[in-house]
Order: C-alpha cells, then structure tokens, then sequence
C-alpha cells in the first residue's frame, strides 16, 4: 500500500495488482487439494515409470517374481473361488428370478456368463486381492521401511525399486488375469448348479444360449480391465508402503490408504474402459 | 593433518570439508569438516537431531551434500555416478541401529546377501565365509542358527548377524548406527566389546553415531562431537577431557561417564 503513495501517477495499477494478487491467492488455495492429487498422481506415475526401467535391468531375480506370483496367484487362490462360486450362484438366482417373468430363464447361461466376463469377475477379483495381497504388500513395505530394510537395500548397491516394487507390480500384472479366469469358470459352475440342478432349467438350452451369445472379446475385455487393475493395486500399495514415514502407526495408515486408493481406482477405472472399450469395440445393436 | 586432501593419506581414511546439506528451510549440516582415522575407532557424538545419521548416509553416498567434500582414501566421493558409488560402497559396511536384517530371509541368506547380490561366487565358498563369521562372531554355538528368521533372533543376536552381514563383503570402514541403543548396560558392554574386537581382529576403521557417552569413551580412538550441524570438539578422549567445550561438558557430564579435568 506505501507503494501506491510512491507511485502517485498511476494509482490503479496497485490496486489491480493487488486484486491479481487475491485472485491468484484464491484460485490457489481452491485448486490446492486438486494440485495435491495431480502430484501424487505424478509421483505414483513416476514409481510405475521406474520400476518398468528396472524390469530390463540385470538381474533378473526371477525368484523375487515367482514368489510374488505364488502370493498374488496361488496364495488368492480359496478366496477367488469362494467369492467367484457364491457371485455365480447370486447372479443366476438373480437372473432367474427376472428372467422367469418372460419364461425365458433358459437366457441364464448368457447373462451370467457375460456379466462374470465383463464385469464381475475382473472387478471383484481386483477387490478381493487388493484386500488380501495389496494390503499385505504395503504393509510389508512399509515395515521394511521404518525397520531400515530399504536403506540398507541401498547400501548393498541394491535399487529398492527394482528389488521391491519391480517384482510386485509384474507380479500383479500376470497374476490378476489369470485370477479373473479362475474367478469365470468357478462362477460359472455356481451358476450351473443353481440353475441347472437347483431350477432345473434345460442345460441344453442354457448351454447353446452361452455358446452362441458370449462372445471371446467379452474374456478380452475382462482379461484386460484386469492387467489395468493389477498395475494399479500393485502401484498404489507399493507407493503407499515405500513412502512411509515414521512409526507403526503409519505403517496402517499407509495399508488403509493403499487398500482405499486401489479400491476406488479400481471402480473409477472401471468406468473409463468400459467407456473406451465401447469405443473400440462398439456393442452389437447400437 | 595434512592439507592434501586428495591423495591417499596414510593416517586418514576419510576426509570430509566443507559440507553442507539443508533439507528445505533447515540446514542440518552447516560446514562439517572432519577426518576418520584409519584402523581406528572413530565416535560421533551428538544429542538427537544433530545431523548425526545424516553425516552417516553421506560417507555411504546414499545422500548428497549441497555442497563439500568426501574424501575416500583420496578419492572425491560426492556427484559420483552409480557405478563408480557402487565401487565405493563396497569399501563400506553398514551396521543398522536396530540389525535390518530382511524379515523374508534367514540368517545365512542375511548375511550372504551382500555377496549374492555382488558377486558371481559358487555355493561353496559363499557358504564358507558366511560360516566362518558365524564362527568369528561366536553365532555357531546356537543350535540351526543357520536357517533361523530374524523374528526368532534375541535383539542382541540380531545385532551380530547384522554385523555378519556388514563384514562379509570385507569392508574397509564399518559404520555403526547408534550401535547401543535401548540396550542394557550388560549388552551395551558386549556390543562394546564387539565392536572393539571387530576392529582389532577385522583390522577396520570404525566410525561410530552414539549419544551413550560411557560407552564411546571406554572404545574410542577418537571423538568428533556434532553439535547444531558443526563439529565443535574432536580428538582423543584424553584431548577432549583436558580441555573440554562447554557444550561437551553439558553433553556428556550428566550421564557421570567421565571426570573432566578443571575448565581451562
């Protein structure tokens, strides 16, 4: 303000400055939480970007990846099943239900088959191992972490990326698909025993429905909603557990934002590639 | 101390000048200038958040300086690529405050790492050495140590095997990461005792962080103490009891350690 007195003959300028100022101050603290998303947003791009350089990079350690593979795959394995049966089963009697007010329940076999495919069973295998192995992996980094595990990676020249996060996300990566095939077929042989053994639907029909309506691009576009998912459980649980701070209270902070951030991703996700899916490949009828 | 920092000295392993970090607004270290003795133990002492651990991870080049110097054996360490940091890495071993041993990995596979992880060695003699410390560090005396995880190790096993894993690669300079911490006095002697024998049978140059003040004048050579990011003290325990700066008098006369002489 001594300044618009220093400069008498223009005496507006100061007071737009100042305005521009307030303005830009204000406009600052509005978008600062989304300036907040988009850096973490850029470090978790940052993470991915590294760790996908490490993969080229001797050595391999193929054991780090199997292991990973073994936890992620076989170690998700009752669990998958589990929830694929009852999801199957749900679906059918569902299904069913809807369906028998037409008396076209003999439809069963397509819609639960091109739901699971679609839908049910990348989503809910994402979810069902973002609890179980992606809280795991943030919580084991981020221990590793406050434990100095990861400093002393370093000191043995070792990258900790490449030694901890590289083998997690290609792990995810490989293991998500072949986890949502499991989760297809298991939900599909719920559907099979409630409709056919339960509801006594005519398995022929059933079957020549499926066979004839659910297309091998439903399983493409299922199978790669689930590589999309595996990058980003993997990335936002090893990004949770590198990054923590401090003590075993952070270490659960960071496995709850982990789980959170997954989760959400995972549905947010969801909808953008059924949105770019549809684009490249345009649904029957439309 | 000679002045020519940048040949290899035979007295002074390691030689820092001028080094400063700042992690945003706050300098932890404002111009350290300190030199490690070679085969000897050296002590840094300093109350906590000092810059001790910072000092720490720049002699490893696991953090760079704004600005200064390290001179390893003459060698300028600071904007080394990783290559030529790795080569020097391996001149190091790292004794962590609390061991780090790595929890999804048993002993002998902790103290083989630094080895698996460096060099293309058979089974055999990778197996050999790690036996022969185990043996050395008198860990061979508790039965299927070998494949035992570090959750079934007791605090001060775990601090061995750590040093295993520190000596394996055969360091010239071991690092201690407040090696006493939240010991009790009978361990703290042991790991006193560890430490002085590492040096004497290893032949190393120590370099030691601790604020146990009985504990860095029963082993030292020599004691440098940090204080608010400069060193303000260092030499001989005896240098520093015959005249001491009155911040190393605050420090170190409540835990009743030492008797220094009248003030001068």
């Amino acid at each position: 303000m001594s300044d618009a007195s220093a400069a008498p003959t223009n005496p507006g300028n100061d007071a737009g400055e100042m305005t521009t100022a307030s303005v830009v101050r204000l406009v600052g603290r509005v978008f600062a939480p989304l300036l907040g998303a988009v850096a973490i947003f850029g470090q978790h791009m940052i993470l991915l970007g590294r760790a996908f350089t490490w993969l080229f990079r001797r050595p391999f350690r193929l054991r780090l990846y199997l292991e990973q593979m073994e936890f992620i795959g076989v170690g998700s394995m009752p669990i998958i099943m589990l929830v694929g049966f009852f999801t199957g089963a749900v679906t059918a009697l569902q299904a069913i239900t809807a369906l028998a007010m037409f008396d076209q329940q003999r439809w069963v076999g397509y819609g639960v088959g091109v739901s699971l495919a679609r839908e049910l069973a990348p989503v809910f295998t994402a979810l069902m191992i973002t609890a179980r192995a992606g809280s795991a992996m943030a919580t084991e980094l981020g221990s590793m972490r406050i434990t100095e595990q990861i400093d002393a990676l370093t000191t043995f020249a070792v990258n900790p990326v490449h030694y901890l996060v590289t083998p997690r996300l290609v792990a995810s990566i490989l293991m998500l698909p072949v986890m949502t095939m499991v989760f297809n077929v298991v939900g599909l042989l719920g559907a099979y025993i409630i409709s056919i053994l339960v509801y006594q639907i005519d398995f022929g029909q059933v079957l020549e429905l499926f066979r004839h309506w659910v297309d091998p691009l439903d399983y493409v576009q299922g199978l790669i909603k689930s590589v999309i998912f595996g990058v980003a459980m993997a990335l936002a649980a090893c990004y949770q557990g590198f990054n923590v701070r401090g003590g075993a209270k952070e270490v659960g902070r960071a496995t709850t934002a982990a789980v959170v951030a997954s989760s959400v991703s995972v549905l947010i996700l969801d909808y953008f590639l059924i949105e770019i899916m549809r684009v490249i490949w345009p649904p029957q009828g439309m | 101390m000679t002045n020519d920092v940048s040949t290899r000295d035979d007295r002074w392993q390691i030689r820092i000048r001028g080094l400063h970090k700042s992690f945003g607004a706050q300098q932890v270290l404002r111009g350290i200038d300190l030199d490690f003795e070679r085969g000897k133990t050296n002590i840094v002492i300093g109350g906590s958040g000092q810059g001790k651990s910072v000092l720490m991870k720049h002699l490893m080049g696991l953090l760079q300086p704004d600005s200064g110097q390290i001179y390893v054996d003459g060698e300028d360490i600071v904007g080394l690529g990783d290559v030529a940091i790795a080569k020097v890495q391996r001149k190091f071993g790292m004794v962590f405050q609390y061991a780090a041993l790595f929890d999804s990995l048993n002993v002998v596979e902790n103290i083989a790492f630094p080895l698996i992880e460096r060099y293309r060695l058979p089974r055999s003699e990778i197996m050999e050495r790690v036996r022969d410390l185990l043996r050395r560090l008198d860990l061979d005396n508790v039965p299927g140590v070998e494949q035992k995880f570090p959750a079934e190790l007791s605090g001060g096993m775990r601090k061995r095997v750590g040093l295993a894993r520190a000596l394996v690669d055969r360091p010239e300079i071991l690092l201690y990461d407040e090696p006493t911490t939240g010991l009790d006095p009978i361990a703290t002697q042991n790991v006193d005792e560890m430490i002085r024998r590492t040096a004497h049978d290893f032949g190393v140059t120590s370099v030691v962080i601790s604020h146990d003040m009985a504990s860095t004048f029963r082993i030292a050579d020599r004691i440098a103490m940090l204080y608010d990011g400069t060193i303000i003290a260092c030499g001989t325990p005896a240098e520093l009891l015959k005249s001491p700066h009155p911040r190393l008098r605050e420090f170190v006369e409540p835990s009743g350690a030492v008797k220094f002489g009248a003030p001068s």
